[in-house]
């Protein structure tokens, strides 16, 4: 339980505060798609808390908005729902959060229903069964800018008086009618006399009920789009289309590399030069040592990486935001059709580039259980971002650069396709061999995608995805790399002799690299890869913090001098290419990630698929290994 | 003669959903994505390899696997008589 949801509990609203419509909790609504989150992140901003609802996979979002008089309420945005049927996981949950029946957290005592304007009739579908609930409720006809500039029309005042709730006209995205939602939020204004609503069980007549009320409200729906009309002519081609599938994806690797690349020397010579000048300060004290060989060269070669992986986190959200990622799915069903998964698999799958986490989290939108579970046990052989400085430091220290494609394409970022391929292969073969033993049965919801109109994706939404990413890798670095390389200090200093700490090889660190050295001697690995491997169990990107505190140490023994010799090129000392190919491979294949374990125990409902993943990654990872280190040997 | 469904639509046409003969639950998913008896759906782009199909309906695009698609059948009478929005 997150302080938030206490906090929110804690704030239980009082029978006084309800019919004075002084609320404390309100629950955001609506369809996939009709633009709910935007409007979520536009009121609450970065004071958001995300979790998991107990026992299921669906996320919960909680924000905070302040509303009149300085008062904080709490906002909870629901999972996009068509309905509160309660058969998809989600609309379990939707349904239980309304009704005030999901643990550690109170009934919501308003509504912000949120509906897609421009088209109402199908939107307002839901209505039907939120307005039932007899919670006071606002309706926000969303994209009401992308209706009006389509030619379309509806009166709202009349479509208030259809169905007895106040209604605003809103563009979550454009940031209009926000002033009306927020003056709702504040307690005002009172609910209309509630009508008579029938009771519409079946979704035809909550379809019919919905186009009834929308057509005495004037409702005119707009025109097509035109431009995602044309657009689709174009991404949707039979042959332009997988063509720029691919090419969108060589241009978001190839750009992580040529675009972030500056942003990163900068972040290094940052570091770099902090680390002198502290050293500089400070007086020559084991403490400077653990500050500068610990802290600084560990977290500091972790650091580096983060513009790499926002660069990755703000395309992949370019993608998502503007409606291409649907697209895609589209294209990619097919394929994903002949090694037994869907389209849909595709999203999850392709933000496991990013992070397997979320990945695995938003693997909810699979309805099919057997799919899900699929996409959960293979997601993590995508490259996600923390294997990116593992792989960048290893390419950069064995491969120069050269042109293969004049400028488009580098030795170094063909290689990083090819690991990113590798992850792939290894992802489409396991999903093979899990169709045909564990998920043997088919499932019976069928592949179904709505295709959004193209949109401009909005500064605010990548700017918030930006900060939560960039808070998430930095609290991550702050903590638990941190934590490993201060522990790896001391284990690399001790035991000390006549107060000299040791050398590493003869340190505490040292001789449990040595332990491990004969198991992973076969792969070309030393001791010192070896306690990278160890502290890399905690997460992929530790093995570079942890080589950069054990260079750091050694250079410091060396030399003498602050300036620990350049990983890369101390890496070349200990790692042959075969061993280099080796290293790329195991980390392609290792679930070297605690995070994710944990993530699959909880999503997946116990241990038993988290520990037969974790088995099963891990050795394939070694054969892999092994196999990669021979062939390279053999090649070379 | 077999009835038409939704897979033998071409690019452009437009017919008019007769009846859903899938599963219960998956009938109550595509009722909810718009697929109701008696509207109107046309289909649209497909995507490289002609599947899944892409079908526009109740002022949405869905897209859908051809195996999905067969289990939705057309009337037989064109849509005369069908107005617009009227499910």
């Amino acid at each position: 339980m997150s302080d938030f949801q206490g906090a929110s509990a804690a704030q239980a609203p009082t029978a006084a505060s309800r019919t004075s419509g002084l609320y404390s909790l309100v629950a955001v609504v609506g369809a996939p798609n009709c633009g709910k989150s935007t409007l979520f992140n536009r009121l609450t901003g970065l004071r958001q808390k995300v979790a998991n609802y107990p026992g299921v996979t669906v996320e919960k979002r909680l924000g905070r908005v302040r509303v009149e008089g300085g008062r904080e309420i709490t906002l909870v945005d629901l999972p996009g729902i068509y309905s509160l049927t309660a058969r998809s996981e989600d609309e379990r949950v939707a349904k239980g959060v309304l009704l005030g029946e999901m643990a550690g957290l109170a009934r919501p005592d308003a509504i912000l229903l949120v509906v897609d304007s421009t088209n109402l009739n199908r939107n307002l579908s839901l209505a039907a069964p939120i307005l039932a609930l007899g919670i006071p409720t606002l309706l926000v006809l969303n994209m009401s800018d992308d209706l009006r500039g389509r030619g379309g029309l509806v009166d709202g005042e009349r479509l208030s008086e259809q169905l007895g709730v106040p209604v605003v006209q809103a563009s979550a995205a454009k940031g209009e009618g926000l002033e009306a939602i927020r003056g709702f939020l504040s307690g005002g204004p009172a609910a209309r006399q509630r009508l008579e609503l029938p009771v519409l069980q079946d979704i035809g007549s909550r379809r019919r009920w919905a186009a009834r009320a929308t057509g005495q409200s004037g409702y005119q729906a707009p025109a097509a789009a035109a431009w995602t009309r044309r657009l689709d002519s174009v991404l949707l081609h039979p042959l332009a289309g997988p063509l720029i599938f691919l090419l969108v994806m060589v241009a978001v690797f190839q750009s992580i590399f040529t675009l972030a690349q500056p942003l990163m020397d900068g972040t290094e010579t940052l570091i770099a030069a902090s680390g002198l000048w502290i050293g500089a300060l400070l007086p020559d004290s084991w403490f400077r040592d653990l500050l500068l060989q610990g802290v600084w060269a560990g977290v500091g070669s972790v650091l580096v990486f983060l513009p790499q992986i926002l660069f990755l986190f703000v395309l992949i959200g370019l993608m998502e935001d503007s409606g291409y990622l649907a697209r895609a799915a589209v294209i990619a069903d097919r394929t994903m059709a002949r090694v037994g998964l869907e389209g849909k698999a595709f999203i999850p799958l392709l933000s496991a580039y990013a992070c397997a986490i979320p990945a695995i989290m938003s693997t909810r939108t699979i309805e099919s259980r057997r799919e899900r579970l699929a996409t959960i046990l293979i997601a993590p052989f995508m490259t996600c971002s923390a294997r990116l400085p593992v792989y960048a430091l290893v390419i950069a220290a064995f491969l120069p650069e050269k042109p293969l494609l004049g400028p488009l394409l580098g030795t170094r970022a063909a290689a990083m396709i090819g690991l990113y391929l590798l992850g792939f292969l290894a992802a489409v073969a396991t999903a093979r061999l899990l169709k045909s033993t564990l998920l043997k049965r088919k499932s019976p919801l069928p592949f179904t995608l709505e295709l959004p109109p193209y949109r401009w994706p909005t500064l605010q939404s990548i700017g918030l995805r930006l900060a939560d990413r960039s808070l998430i890798f930095l609290k991550r670095a702050g903590t638990v790399i941190l934590l490993v390389t201060v522990v790896l200090w001391f284990l690399a200093s001790v035991p000390r002799t006549d107060g000299e700490p040791p050398e590493i090889s003869q340190s505490l660190a040292g001789r449990i690299g040595h332990a491990v050295e004969p198991v992973i001697e076969p792969l070309g690995f030393n001791w010192k890869i070896g306690i990278g491997l160890i502290t890399s169990l905690a997460a992929r990107e530790v093995i570079v913090g942890t080589l950069g505190t054990i260079y750091g140490i050694e250079g410091a023994e060396e030399g003498g001098d602050e300036g620990s010799p350049g990983l890369r090129q101390a890496l070349t000392q200990d790692l042959t290419p075969g061993g280099a190919v080796a290293l790329l491979i195991f980390f392609a294949f290792a679930l070297q990630c605690m995070s994710t374990v944990a993530v699959v125990r909880r999503e997946t409902g116990g241990w038993r698929l988290a520990v037969l993943q974790f088995g099963y990654m891990l050795t394939l990872a070694y054969t892999g290994a092994w196999l990669g280190k021979t062939l390279a040997e053999i090649w070379i | 003669m077999p009835a038409r469904t939704l897979s033998d639509l071409r690019r452009g046409e437009e017919g008019v959903l007769n009846r859903l003969e899938v599963a219960d639950e998956v009938a109550q998913r595509l009722m909810e994505l718009g697929f109701l008896p008696g509207v109107r759906v046309s289909a649209g782009r497909s995507a490289p390899g002609g599947d899944p199909m892409i079908f526009r309906v109740d002022g949405s695009e869905v897209a859908l696997r051809r195996a999905t698609a067969r289990g939705l059948i057309l009337s037989d009478s064109g849509p005369a008589g069908v107005e617009e929005g009227h499910v």
